[in-house]
């Protein structure tokens, strides 16, 4: 079986944490730039989450 | 163009919530969800919360921005925030 | 990751749509089936325990559920409920194999607003079909979307489990979906309750999972997946629509014919039990204050995936996939797509799998016995 997709290298997880850190503040402060620049909307269909018929 | 064609600003329009949204407060902020579309939206901030709970009790978007404390430099991500729930028909203008 | 997934994971004041389980009752016997139903059982909940649920529901805002079974048209207060459910303000979409769907019933759901209806097909054909859900099923299933169509029902749902043997008919799921102006979704099998069984000759193979995602990326923006493809997205850059992560116990959950609260349908288990709906407190306790649910909403350990770079994307996949085919929680999916998931399985013993732990199966038919001599 030849793999089409290369396999990403662990180092991408390592950067993803360090991004969702940032993102579990609520409270208004001085990261403010951040929160505006962040979508304050998300739809998602009412069938988008696992774990339901 | 005439100037009924020209879209008004959305900062001048006043909205209100569509009577098939339900509005589920949340920790992160709301969950909306419109009963006909089965459209579901989160609200991912308390502020866009307040502002879109605010809406019909003032004229204009400009007016409840104020009202509720939003600083200015806020006022481009919420009027993305707001286009966005009249395009998923969850806000829509007030008639009269 | 998005900041938004990063919340819904420490969970929400009610669930999003929670699946409830009307009855283990079924006049059919799939053999995968998630829920091994088949026989009703003494302990279902009464029509006024069940109304019951859906005014707490209601108090909790819960926006949409999803009823299924067995069959929950086989019970008699099936239609009561629904319209009680609907008359609370909270949607419904049941799910049917379309028995009990004829011109009067169709005419009836026809006039109710708020219901989505969901008949179950796991084949293009009745070959294909037949084989997984019984004799006589696809025609059977056939007959309720020309009722539903002939009563201007609108736009149902029809629903397939992914498997082996229908991969290759995903393209006539999806015109036989537009023929009658239905939506197609297309769900994973999990190897949950009859499903334990069947699951090894009958799970797509990794290069039919390939198949399903690359389909899923070229034909599926109006197919729905009910997320349940997430562990898929590794293989690209675009992840599929949905929230990309295990919803059990923090957006979904499941309430089962009796009335205990499971994680999700796919683990009606022990140890994914928080609790029962009989409870004091009942569901909204059982919700907001259950030991499992509160375990499920603090971060997870991520285990042997930690190194793997298509951990966000994959999030470890389906906890009860692993669950029922013998692998940690912590590791990896049994489909997951590196292969890891078929290393892992090579080292857990046969028969060392869980058993699933209700049954309400049929007894197999008694062997005929004869009498006298020959």
């Amino acid at each position: 079986m030849s793999v089409l997709i290369r396999r990403p290298t662990g180092d991408t997880l390592h950067e993803m944490e360090q991004d969702t850190t940032l993102a579990d503040t609520t409270e208004v402060d001085e990261h403010d730039d951040q929160i505006v620049d962040e979508l304050l909307i998300e739809e998602i269909s009412i069938d988008g989450m696992c774990g339901v018929y | 163009m005439t100037a009924v064609d020209v879209p008004r600003a959305l900062l001048d329009r006043a909205l209100a919530l569509d009577p098939r949204v339900a509005l589920r407060p949340e920790p992160f902020g709301a969950l909306a969800y419109h009963y006909d579309t089965r459209r579901l939206v989160f609200l991912k901030h308390p502020d866009v919360v307040l502002v879109v709970k605010a809406l019909d009790r003032h004229d204009s978007v400009a007016d409840t921005l104020a009202a509720c404390e939003i600083a200015p430099d806020r006022y481009p991500a919420f009027e993305r925030a707001l286009s966005s729930l009249i395009e998923s028909e969850v806000l829509h203008d007030r008639i009269g | 990751m998005t900041a938004l997934v990063e919340r819904l994971k420490g969970g929400l004041e009610a669930p999003i749509c929670l699946t409830w389980e009307l009855t283990y009752a079924c006049n059919l016997e799939c053999v995968h089936c998630l829920s091994s139903s088949g026989r009703h059982d003494p302990r279902e909940l009464t029509t006024d325990e069940a109304k019951a649920v859906l005014d707490e529901l209601q108090a909790m805002q819960v926006f949409y559920i999803n009823i299924g079974g067995g069959e929950p048209m086989i019970r008699r207060d099936f239609f009561e409920l629904v319209e009680y459910s609907v008359s609370k303000g909270i949607g419904v979409k049941f799910s049917t194999n379309g028995a009990f769907i004829g011109a009067a019933r169709a005419r009836r759901l026809s006039e109710l607003d708020y219901v989505d209806i969901q008949i179950s097909l796991d084949g293009a054909d009745a070959a294909t079909n037949d084989a997984v859900r019984g004799k006589g099923t696809y025609a059977t299933a056939i007959r309720a979307m020309n009722h539903l169509r002939n009563a201007g029902f609108g736009a149902f749902k029809i629903s397939v489990v992914v498997t082996r043997h229908n991969v290759g008919q995903l393209d006539r799921f999806k015109a036989l979906a537009d023929s009658y102006g239905a939506e197609l979704r297309v769900t994973r099998l999990r190897p949950s309750g009859r499903g334990t069984d069947v699951w090894d000759g009958l799970h797509p193979t990794n290069p039919q999972q390939r198949q399903v995602y690359r389909w899923l990326l070229a034909h599926g923006e109006n197919v729905l997946t009910g997320d349940s493809f997430f562990h898929l997205n590794a293989l690209g850059e675009e992840n599929l629509p949905g929230l990309n992560l295990c919803g059990a116990g923090r957006v979904v959950c499941l309430i089962d014919p009796i009335g205990d609260v499971y994680a999700c349908p796919f683990v009606v288990q022990d140890q994914f039990k928080a609790g029962s709906v009989l409870d004091a407190g009942g569901f909204s306790q059982v919700w907001k204050h259950s030991e499992l649910f509160g375990d499920l909403r603090r971060p997870q350990s991520v285990g042997a995936c930690a190194s793997c770079g298509s951990f966000d994307p994959c999030q470890g996949g389906c906890m009860a996939a692993k669950f029922f085919t013998g692998l940690p929680l912590d590791g990896a999916d049994p489909e997951c797509v590196w292969g890891d998931g078929e290393m892992a399985l090579a080292g857990v013993p046969a028969g060392a799998a869980p058993k699933p732990m209700m049954d309400h199966s049929k007894p197999p038919p008694p062997t005929p016995v004869s009498f006298g001599r020959k």
